[in-house]
């Protein structure tokens, strides 16, 4: 059976096409079974049932809201800059599905192993926020304007966290490939986490502004601007965004599992068994960060801006910096 | 997998995004109606006539955190080449990046002393 597989991903094109499919049915499948667990979760944690009657537990209700996208009217408002306009939601869902090309399921098993994996998944996800400062722009709508304005300001105040704290991982493994971190996790013996604690908190905090999350969701803010930068947006250019809020969220907590919690990786399971057992090793990670992710949704009420702005200048980047700093003597000292 | 390949497979998730989005556009319009009227197409300001423009004056008030923001982006750019040769640079690159971001740091201290991070 191995052998099969890797005669058939040893032809290029035939691998690519296999990848593809893979990609085509992961990111959709994802961002609903993730889209479920979130309405499922925040219910429970609310004392609700939550959707009940579509399917056993509510659980075909996402689809039959997808579904229900597709046969609403495209409006385009007439004020609206059309091409930006219609262009923006694929650029945020392109982005959200790209991210998945760097991440390893097993040992060899990935879509596309960049020598600059971190680099492109990080410029990925401040691509999407360029989508969304797009929507917000060409809609002509005040809520949008300011929705995608503040998506600017939380972009600026959020990336450089990001990066920096991604920067302890990629010294103690020396290499930028994603692949390369969870082999060097592999010979470190522990993952990351254990001795990148602090840079792992100001990544998922930094993350989770990235990708406009409770308690970061002011370019969405309900209370106050409708629905942000997507306020003007119909039908099925409405569920684009919702995919890719769902896929990018997935997408962002795969690479933080890869990072800092081993990837594919745990310890006690044989190297024969790692391309079997990686995948759904990776899963329970990412998956478990995602409910930590909904966890946080309704733990923490939203920011003010400039308490985000300080968040971030105050505390996360000369975090990020310090960590840098030791992490960086540590290596060279021991 | 060369190095070209990898980038090819970026390529073709890239278009593949491209596909579904064309795929999606067909099915949009087979199953959705279109009967646009005035009023539909009107910006949405909550059932009122929209008052002036959509692009109306806007004060961005985190100018000066974007001018800071380029500065300090350009440094990450320049952190992330180090942090992987560290260990063949040794202690002449440490002590050459710690100089690098003390200043930085420097910087930032200077900015929030300065009041620039304040929100006014």
């Amino acid at each position: 059976m191995t052998g099969f597989i890797t005669d058939v991903m040893a032809n290029f094109w035939a691998g690519l096409g296999i990848k593809l499919a893979l990609i085509a049915f992961i990111v959709p499948t994802s961002a609903l079974v993730f889209g479920i667990l979130e309405i499922k979760i925040s219910a429970h944690m609310q004392d609700r049932i939550g959707p009940y009657f579509v399917g056993a537990w509510g659980w075909i209700q996402l689809m039959a809201d997808g579904l229900k996208f597709f046969q609403k009217e495209d409006i385009v408002p007439t004020d609206a800059d059309a091409p930006v306009f219609k262009l923006a939601p694929v650029l945020v869902l392109m982005s959200a599905m790209a991210i998945f090309v760097v991440i390893p399921w097993g040992p060899g098993l990935v879509f596309g192993d960049l020598e600059l994996g971190v680099f492109y998944a990080l410029a990925l996800s401040s691509l999407a926020t360029v989508g969304i400062i797009a929507a917000g722009w060409s809609s002509a709508n005040k809520y949008s304007l300011i929705g995608g304005l503040r998506a600017a300001g939380q972009l600026i105040a959020y990336e450089l966290p990001l990066v920096l704290s991604v920067v302890g991982p990629v010294i103690l493994a020396g290499t930028m490939s994603l692949s390369g971190i969870v082999e060097a996790q592999v010979v470190f013996g522990v993952p990351y986490i254990v001795v990148q604690f602090i840079p792992f908190v100001v990544f998922m905090i930094a993350a989770l502004a990235e990708l406009s999350r409770l308690p970061f969701d002011m370019p969405i803010a309900e209370s106050e601007l409708v629905m942000g930068y997507f306020t003007e947006y119909t039908g099925f250019r409405f569920l684009f965004f919702f995919l890719a809020e769902y896929a990018a969220m997935f997408g962002m907590m795969l690479f933080a599992a890869t990072l800092f919690l081993g990837g594919y990786w745990a310890p006690g399971i044989p190297e024969s068994m790692m391309p079997f057992v990686g995948p759904v090793v990776l899963l329970t990670k990412a998956g478990l960060l995602v409910f930590v992710a909904i966890w946080f949704r309704w733990t923490w009420p939203r920011l003010r801006e400039d308490q985000l702005q300080s968040l971030a200048w105050r505390w996360l980047i000369p975090i990020a910096l310090l960590n840098i700093a030791v992490t960086a003597t540590l290596k060279v000292i021991l | 997998m060369t190095y070209f390949e990898s980038y090819l497979t970026v390529g073709a998730f890239i278009a593949l995004g491209a596909l579904l989005v064309g795929v999606v556009l067909v099915l949009a319009r087979a199953l959705a109606p279109s009967n646009p009227s005035a009023e539909k197409l009107s910006t949405y300001e909550c059932g009122v006539d929209p008052v002036g423009s959509g692009w109306s004056q806007t004060y961005v008030r985190y100018y000066l955190y974007g001018l800071l923001f380029v500065i300090f982006d350009i440094e990450a750019v320049f952190i992330f080449p180090w942090a992987i040769q560290l260990e063949s640079l040794g202690m002449f690159g440490l002590i050459e990046m710690l100089v690098f971001i003390g200043i930085l740091v420097l910087g930032l201290v200077y900015a929030i002393r300065k009041g620039v991070l304040r929100w006014e």
